[in-house]
């Protein structure tokens, strides 16, 4: 809502300045976003008259006039302007003047004919960027007057940012009633007086949609003369709120609007067929709208229609054919009062955003309509003349809201702020906001005024309260309530430890957006049972996240290309998508992806070595080694991972995830060239841990031994490992692979192992023939359940 | 026995001339040696009578412990110096780079959000959190926002269907900590939330953190007090702060505190950091909660904003652009 601060001061003037008048508007919740002057910066323009005009002899596009600007002789000024014309009032730059943007007029010569000044546009001086022509004057505007005086251009045009509670502050006297209370200064209302009927022409109502309208009130004014034109100081105020002027009737609608809040229609009258019916559409129903779009309406929207046709989308725009027009010489004016519920989302639906629908749908005074009619009618006969009828009220008393009584406690009030007011402070408050109010030493009865739609409960009522004591006049008090402490389950790991871990082991955290591209879901194979967005801003964001692989293989793909050569990255976050059943399941995962070199370049690293699939396997490990749970690798099938190189991740049985090679053909797809490696796991699953428990160091000696052997590819460490622990069981503390052999001295289906293990007792020195006893039995056992080849122990 | 002295004097000249271990065990074996000038004179002894043989004796015994003394220390000295000519050769150039495997770090949004939910974990908040996609009921209608109220314009939703969206705040978890628990409740609830706007100063996914006090005693002045505490705790600076006046369908008395920034020219202004109220008594209820026996107080503020002005971030897009020249500045 823009406002003038002079029209805001006509209304209530504080003793303050614009800085504070705004930290002042700021404070009490009407937000200040911008303060503009309502001019630029210039100086010794005046209103000038063109006495005569002729063509330039030697320019066909320019004029020279005689200009009367009260001296005593005519300024001679050459001028391009097309509605320059003799008997013409307009702004007139004087030689010495100075223009916005430092443009200072000199006496110059234009094709050879001296000009001594300029005729200015409203873009000279800062009002408007209609370029179009010399701005136009009122026939009586005092030739020589200094314009800035004239047209009271010593103004600031106030931007307030409402909040959606506020509707009664999109009009001059909601806010100004807001400052006068703040100021403890009474409104001056303007005087508005009732327009007697000078004719009984009556346009009949039919009010059907009662419960969206509960009261209408049109009054016919015939014979306005319609060569008048808006006064000057009325599109000045229009202007100042954002609002072209277009025709007076038009005008003093909306003057209307912004000085009482009442959203007004003016209605061409000869082109209503008979009475004019308020009911909802039909659904399929057509009508096109003032601006020309066609609508198609469903039973949701409140019409205003005659006899025959729609005329407008009531509260919203009025219809293209019904409105006033330049021609119009007889005028149906609208004051309705539309139900708040009704108007709602409609703009937004249509998408016609206009100053009327705005006002309707967060609630427009439903006592109001009487006397907007009244200062319209005033005001169109002032400026265009005319014969009013009587007004034609229909309404439906039981829709109309009412305002209920509200009780406030003091104790309430003292609950609710933590501090006291006192009692005629708070009785003075809601007075000054135009409330009725009675105290009876414990508590306010109050009826709010029928503007404020968001004045309802008790609590309503404190916030008025605090809102005028002042926001920054309240105490700051320590904040007292009972604690508990707060749990620390030990057996618990946070996200934020696997985090730092992660960190340490050299691993970066990124965050990626939730949504991601179809086509991304679909280069890895995860758009099954994937969510997408009804409303997405774009195609790279339409649809959930079903993996976090895709987002920080982007981010890996991003970083690889400002010249990074390795790339350790990790995200935790959650993945969307629906069930059988269509619940919406949402998964807290890890995932992590290590690409590039092994170590950064430095003396002392095998700098050429690349990462592998071990390498993201032992940071893998490092964390699910918090578990208190055993955790495995199995084979896995996934058809976004080389086949060759994937694992499964089992805790307790169940799968938690993948670890493997990106696919090198998805990684084509996207464009990196080296080899990544990643894994995703269910975060929320590796979070459980152990409670430490003590156990006694054993006092006795370890044993080492080694053993070799010859395994065929297709038999895993894993199912030797298993036959390992099986038979050498507690005593084993420790197995560890030591080498791997492929090549030379071994047919190329098989791999030696090379496996060291360390046993230990309890309560005993390992006997070495016990221990031979044992690893016998355990290579026997190996070499007879997996076929393989013992080569040494 | 002049002899003696003089052969006293020889060897010492000669242990202490001595360059190397293996140069003064020569010289230990040229006297002490069981061939040895010493040993020979000890050996000799017996030829004397046996008068002079116990002072002589004695005198050879004595230059015997004397010579031993003095090649003990020559060893230690030399084994001394063999030891400091070896480390010297040892010597490396210690400037050379440290074998360093890198280290990562926490994105600077999660290291904000820890921060924000540190402080107030120390006051006795305890972290809750909810689901990212919401139903209506949860992000809007218990939070009083009903349909099509105005108020929800000011909420670029995403939506999957007619009820499922993306949570637009943090709030809905206050609904189901309510619902969960009972007075007093001291919550914060960290998360993404979603929000239709993209451009300079808006992504469409953002970081909140939401708090919510519900119990006897919870008063707008102590909101003020706790967010007074907060907010210069988290800046570590004392920052003035202001509570202006604001509305959010589920507070009432509602407020935006905004705090005094310095802005790089030097001039000062204000700076809207988070939003809070007193919890609105449909929101109690809804929750659960009976508004004549408790009130309560809530905030909302936006991590990625906090972060920006902590670490002089100056486009909100780098945080997820994750380009890791940025990620790392925040070690």
């Amino acid at each position: 809502m823009k406002v003038s601060e002079n029209w805001l001061r006509e209304w209530v003037n504080p003793q303050i300045s614009t800085e504070e008048l705004n930290e002042q508007l700021t404070m009490l919740g009407l937000e200040v976003d911008d303060v503009i002057p309502a001019a630029g910066e210039f100086s010794q323009i005046v209103v000038g008259e063109i006495e005569s005009i002729e063509k330039h002899p030697d320019a066909d596009k320019l004029n020279v006039c005689q200009v009367n600007a009260g001296l005593e002789d005519m300024l001679q000024i050459v001028c391009g302007a097309p509605n320059a014309r003799a008997g013409l009032k307009a702004p007139l730059a004087l030689i010495g003047a100075v223009l916005p943007g430092n443009f200072k007029i000199k006496k110059s010569k234009l094709r050879g004919i001296e000009s001594h000044g300029m005729l200015c546009s409203s873009v000279e001086l800062g009002l408007s960027d209609d370029h179009s022509g010399l701005l136009e004057l009122p026939i009586d505007a005092p030739v020589g007057k200094d314009i800035r005086e004239y047209l009271k251009l010593n103004d600031t045009i106030i931007d307030v940012d409402l909040t959606p509670n506020r509707a009664d502050c999109f009009c001059i006297k909601g806010i100004a009633n807001d400052i006068a209370c703040a100021n403890e200064l009474t409104l001056n209302y303007p005087e508005i007086n009732e327009v007697p009927a000078t004719h009984d022409e009556v346009i009949e109502v039919d009010l059907i949609a009662e419960k969206e309208c509960p009261r209408y009130l049109c009054r016919v004014i015939n014979g306005i003369d319609n060569t008048k034109t808006t006064p000057m100081w009325m599109q000045e105020k229009l202007r100042r709120s954002g609002i072209r002027s277009i025709h007076p009737v038009v005008d003093v609608t909306n003057y209307v609007m912004l000085e009482l809040g009442q959203p007004m229609h003016g209605f061409d009258k000869a082109q209503i067929n008979g009475s004019i019916i308020v009911k909802m559409a039909n659904k399929g129903e057509k009508v096109t709208l003032l601006d020309g779009k066609e609508i198609t309406l469903d039973d949701s929207y409140l019409m205003i229609a005659d006899e025959k046709r729609h005329l407008a989308i009531a509260g919203v725009m009025g219809g293209l054919d019904s409105g006033v027009s330049e021609n119009t010489t007889d005028i149906v004016l609208e004051s309705a009062y539309f139900n708040p519920a009704t108007i709602m989302g409609k703009s937004r639906d249509i998408g016609i955003h206009t100053e009327s629908a705005l006002r309707f749908e967060r609630g427009v005074d439903p006592y109001l309509q009487q006397q907007a009619m009244q200062r319209a009618t005033e005001l169109i006969k002032q400026i265009c003349g005319g014969e009013a009828g009587p007004i034609q009220e229909a309404n439906s008393q039981q829709y109309i809201p009412q305002k209920d009584k509200i009780k406030l406690s003091k104790t309430k009030l003292r609950n609710i702020l933590g501090f006291e007011v006192e009692n005629d402070k708070v009785t003075k408050i809601l007075q000054g906001l135009s409330m009725q109010v009675e105290f009876d030493s414990e508590n306010w009865t109050v009826i709010p005024p029928s503007n404020r739609f968001d004045i309802e409960i008790a609590e309503d009522l404190v916030e008025e309260i605090v809102r005028m004591v002042g926001y920054d006049n309240m105490p700051s008090v320590d904040l007292i309530t009972e604690n508990n402490i707060l749990l620390l389950p030990e057996e618990k790991i946070t996200k934020n430890r696997v985090r730092t871990q992660l960190n340490q082991l050299g691993y970066q955290e990124a965050i990626t957006y939730s949504f991601i591209s179809e086509k991304q879901l679909q280069n890895y194979g995860f758009a099954e049972n994937s969510i997408p967005l009804k409303n997405p801003l774009t195609e790279e964001f339409a649809i959930m996240r079903t993996s976090l692989l895709p987002g920080i293989m982007e981010t890996a793909n991003y970083n690889l290309r400002r010249q990074n050569s390795n790339v350790k990255l990790f995200e935790t976050g959650n993945v969307f998508h629906t069930d059988k059943q269509s619940n919406v399941i949402e998964n807290d995962m890890l995932v992590a992806v290590n690409i590039g070199n092994r170590y950064t370049e430095n003396w002392g690293f095998d700098t050429k070595s690349n990462v592998d699939f071990f390498d993201i396997k032992a940071d893998l490990e490092n964390i699910l080694d918090n578990t208190k749970s055993e955790y495995a690798f199995t084979k896995s099938e996934h058809s976004f991972l080389h086949p060759g190189r994937q694992a499964n991740v089992i805790i307790d049985n169940k799968n938690i995830g993948w670890v493997g090679q990106i696919h090198p053909e998805i990684c084509r797809l996207i464009g990196i060239k080296k080899e990544v490696y990643a894994s995703e796991i269910k975060v929320n699953d590796i979070l459980n841990t152990r409670l430490p428990s003590y156990k006694d160091i054993s006092k006795f000696p370890s044993v080492r031994r080694d053993i070799a052997l010859v395994a065929g590819n297709d038999i895993s460490y894993q199912q030797i490992k298993d036959i390992i622990l099986d038979e050498l069981g507690d005593e084993l503390v420790k197995t560890f692979v030591f080498d791997e052999y492929k090549g030379e001295n071994i047919d190329s289906t098989s791999r030696s192992l090379a496996i060291g293990l360390i046993l230990q007792k309890e309560n005993a020195t390992f006997e070495d023939k016990e221990v031979d006893k044992l690893m016998a039995k355990m290579l026997s056992s190996i070499s007879t359940k997996l076929n393989i080849e013992i080569r040494g122990n | 026995m002049e002899n003696l002295k003089q052969l006293q004097e020889q060897a010492q000249k000669e242990v202490e001339n001595s360059q190397s271990i293996q140069e003064l065990e020569n010289i230990r074996v040229s006297y002490l040696g069981k061939k040895g000038v010493v040993t020979q004179q000890l050996k000799q002894l017996g030829q004397l009578d046996p008068e002079v043989r116990k002072t002589a004796g004695a005198e050879i015994n004595k230059i015997k412990i004397q010579i031993q003394q003095e090649i003990t220390q020559q060893r230690d000295f030399l084994h001394r110096k063999e030891l400091d000519e070896k480390l010297k050769a040892e010597s490396i150039d210690v400037t050379m780079p440290g074998r360093k495997m890198p280290v990562g770090n926490l994105h600077p949004v999660t290291r904000t959000m820890n921060r924000i939910v540190d402080l107030f974990s120390g006051m006795g908040f305890e972290v809750k959190t909810g689901p990212e996609i919401e139903d209506d009921y949860h992000n809007f209608e218990a939070l009083n926002f009903p349909a099509h109220h105005p108020a929800r314009t000011m909420h670029d939703t995403f939506w999957f269907d007619d009820d499922k969206l993306l949570r637009t705040h943090t709030s809905p978890v206050q609904i189901r900590a309510m619902k969960q628990m009972t007075p007093p409740i001291k919550i914060i609830a960290p998360g993404r939330v979603y929000r239709s706007d993209s451009d300079q100063t808006h992504t469409p996914m953002f970081h909140q953190v939401e708090g919510l006090v519900v119990g006897k005693n919870i008063t707008f002045a102590g909101l003020k007090g706790v967010l007074n505490q907060f907010v210069n705790a988290f800046f570590e600076k004392d920052l003035k702060i202001r509570l202006r006046p604001s509305y959010f369908p589920f507070t009432e008395p509602s407020a935006e505190v905004d705090v005094e920034w310095k802005k790089d020219d030097g001039s000062s202004g204000w700076l809207e950091v988070l939003g809070c109220g007193m919890v609105h008594p449909n929101v109690l209820r809804a929750g659960g909660i009976d508004p004549e026996q408790y009130t309560g107080f809530a905030f909302g503020l936006g991590v990625e904003r906090f972060a920006m002005l902590r670490y002089g971030v100056k486009d909100l897009r780098q945080f997820f652009e994750n380009d890791i020249a940025f990620l790392k500045q925040f070690k």
